[in-house]
């Protein structure tokens, strides 16, 4: 008889479940894990070095693809993080849209989230359903930015541009009926709101469907309750925030506790789990779509009753108009500064956190006063996740280790940077 | 706002008493500097008194100060930041610790006192060179397996130093040095305050 029975396994880079480029090396008895240890790195860009060697506004889209399930919410810490040192006022209009934007991204990010980790626990359709959510939402990531992902719409002092008057729609083509165009453009006749409201009267239904397939699911239960299970003064040790801290039952997000924007205007609840297990994290991430839709449908009814201007007046750091720019020296002169040269942050260091569908994002910015960030550190909330693998694993099954790393809603462009 | 900050900082210089070297308040947070040979006696003060109990450790990175401000070196080379968070009183703070040989970084290292620091003083060690005494596994986490240097700090170059291609003949990935020139679209400059106010 053999006696030694531990043997070491690599899970990943390449494993469907690994969400990516994670490589997991694993010390197995039998089925049972002794310890995991994460490698990271793989998907490793460097974007806090490359931010140092570019003005603080060409940063803005290297902000969208460290999350890239939940773009907006890193502009939105990147770019209060600037605000903050600069002194800038955000008119009320476009803190409206960030945050109706941030609860949309929160949604989204969900959504995948939901869709993966039942997928990776082994069930096919709800992948299949919230994908077909996500494709309203890419909508209206495009309506107001152009791009269906990486939109690049938050900017220091502002949005980009306000709502458009009229949704995208789609267009006559040789593969559709003109019966079946008509019906895919039924609830785009309106504006955006038109089209997000739209959205948030559907959308508690379809999150019942998702809670239909799996909250009461005999495998789905069987694969989460009691698994990873972190106690909250553990969880506050591990820097565990966002669900992973709430699924504890940890009461804790920024957006009622460090209120930015508007969001302490909002009408919305924390939801908070009992056990820490997976299925509690599980059960509290469902509920967040829930209350995002709630925040949303406030915010539209705000903007639909009050209009103004989206981005700051000051144009040292947001560009005049288009129109101006025809007759006024002085506008042309500060379009062709701001986009040449670029802004002067004033010297200091700031944090700025924001909460981010997985936890707490934070930029830690240095500047020195130049054109350029002296050093920019982003706190993604995966990181300490992830880096608490070993400890959660540790005495769970080979496919627990599936249901965790989809508990932590594991994205790598945010852990590895 | 002040007043939240004022009482931080009361709180703060109470407990740390002559450990606290330097409390600077700015734009709403509060930054103090510890000694590297306090800082992990002060982090326990700051993890357990009860007016502060940061128990989180949201953050920790290095910092190089080669060259800033376009200055010469004021002081250390190399800093650590930590950045508290207190879910009990609703605070945040931050620490700064100098380290105080540029040559060769070291301070001691806080897994002890905040188990997430693991990973954090892993990736600082990595992208900076600072070296963490007492730290259970310092390995390298975000760059490549046997990369040299480190690649965070001001005097590596954004370009690198090697690049890896796929050799026919030796019919391997090799690694040789950088082929691509280094170029600055928009270079970095630090304007006098007055600029664009239209006084001079």
């Amino acid at each position: 008889m053999a006696e030694i029975k531990n043997y070491t396994m690599n899970f990943g880079p390449q494993h469907p479940a690994a969400h990516g480029v994670l490589r997991l090396v694993l010390e197995l008895d039998g089925e049972v894990v002794q310890r995991a240890d994460p490698h990271i790195g793989l998907l490793h860009r460097g974007t806090e070095k490359l931010a140092e060697t570019r003005t603080f506004l060409q940063s803005v889209p290297y902000m969208d693809r460290l999350d890239y399930v939940s773009m907006m919410a890193n502009e939105h810490a990147y770019v209060m993080a600037i605000e903050k040192l600069l002194g800038v006022q955000v008119p009320e209009r476009a803190q409206y849209i960030r945050v109706m934007f941030d609860e949309i991204t929160r949604i989204l990010n969900h959504l995948l989230w939901i869709g993966s980790h039942a997928l990776d626990v082994g069930a096919m359709t709800v992948f299949l359903y919230a994908f077909r959510e996500r494709e309203d939402l890419f909508d209206m990531y495009e309506a107001v930015s152009g791009a269906r992902m990486h939109a690049a719409y938050y900017r220091p002092g502002g949005v980009y541009r306000d709502l458009p008057e009229r949704m995208p729609q789609y267009q006559a083509t040789n593969q559709r009926s003109s019966a079946e165009i008509a019906r895919l453009n039924g609830n785009r006749q309106g504006s955006l709101l038109d089209f997000v409201e739209d959205f948030t009267d559907r959308f508690p239904a379809y999150v019942d469907d998702y809670e239909t397939l799996l909250t009461e699911n005999r495998i789905w239960k069987q694969r989460t309750v009691g698994i990873g299970v972190v106690s909250p003064e553990r969880a506050q040790a591990l820097g565990f925030t966002g669900p992973m801290l709430r699924g504890s039952g940890v009461a804790w997000d920024l957006r009622k506790k460090q209120p930015y924007e508007v969001y302490d205007r909002m009408d919305f609840d924390i939801p908070v789990g009992t056990k820490g297990d997976c299925y509690d994290r599980y059960l509290v991430r469902v509920q967040e779509m829930r209350e995002s839709n709630r925040i949303i449908r406030q915010c539209i009814e705000w903007l639909r009753k009050n209009p103004g201007p989206v981005i700051t007046e000051d144009h040292k750091v947001a560009p005049p108009s288009r129109e101006r720019m025809k007759y006024s020296m002085e506008d042309l002169i500060h379009h062709f500064k701001l986009f040449t040269e670029g802004m002067h942050v004033p010297p200091g260091e700031v944090y700025a956190a924001v909460e981010h569908p997985k936890g707490e994002f934070g930029i830690y910015l240095v500047s020195d006063g130049a054109n350029k960030p002296w050093r920019l550190k982003i706190r993604a909330p995966g990181f300490p996740h992830l880096a608490a693998m070993d400890e959660l694993v540790r005495g769970h099954m080979i496919a627990d280790v599936v249901a965790i790393i989809g508990t932590m809603d594991i994205v790598f462009g945010e852990i590895d940077r | 706002m002040t007043d939240a900050i004022q009482s931080l900082e009361r709180d703060v210089a109470a407990a740390l008493g002559d450990r606290l070297v330097r409390a600077v308040s700015d734009r709403g947070e509060l930054t103090v500097v510890v000694d590297a040979a306090n800082l992990v006696e002060a982090a326990r003060i700051l993890r357990d008194h009860d007016t502060l109990a940061f128990s989180t450790l949201a953050d920790l990175c290095a910092n190089d100060y080669e060259g800033f401000g376009d200055a010469p070196p004021q002081g250390p080379r190399f800093a650590v930041v930590l950045h508290l968070l207190s879910l009990a009183h609703n605070r945040r703070l931050r620490v700064k610790v100098y380290c105080p040989d540029d040559g060769f970084p070291i301070v001691d290292s806080l897994v002890d006192v905040w188990p997430c620091a693991n990973w954090y003083e892993r990736e600082a060690f990595d992208l900076f060179g600072v070296v963490f005494e007492g730290h259970p596994d310092l390995r390298r986490i975000l760059t490549d397996y046997g990369f040299m240097g480190h690649p965070f700090r001001k005097d590596f170059p954004i370009s690198g130093h090697v690049e890896m291609r796929y050799d026919p003949v030796q019919k391997r990935v090799i690694y040789q040095p950088v082929t691509i020139e280094p170029r600055e679209i928009v270079p970095r400059v630090i304007r006098e305050d007055s600029y664009g106010t239209g006084k001079s």
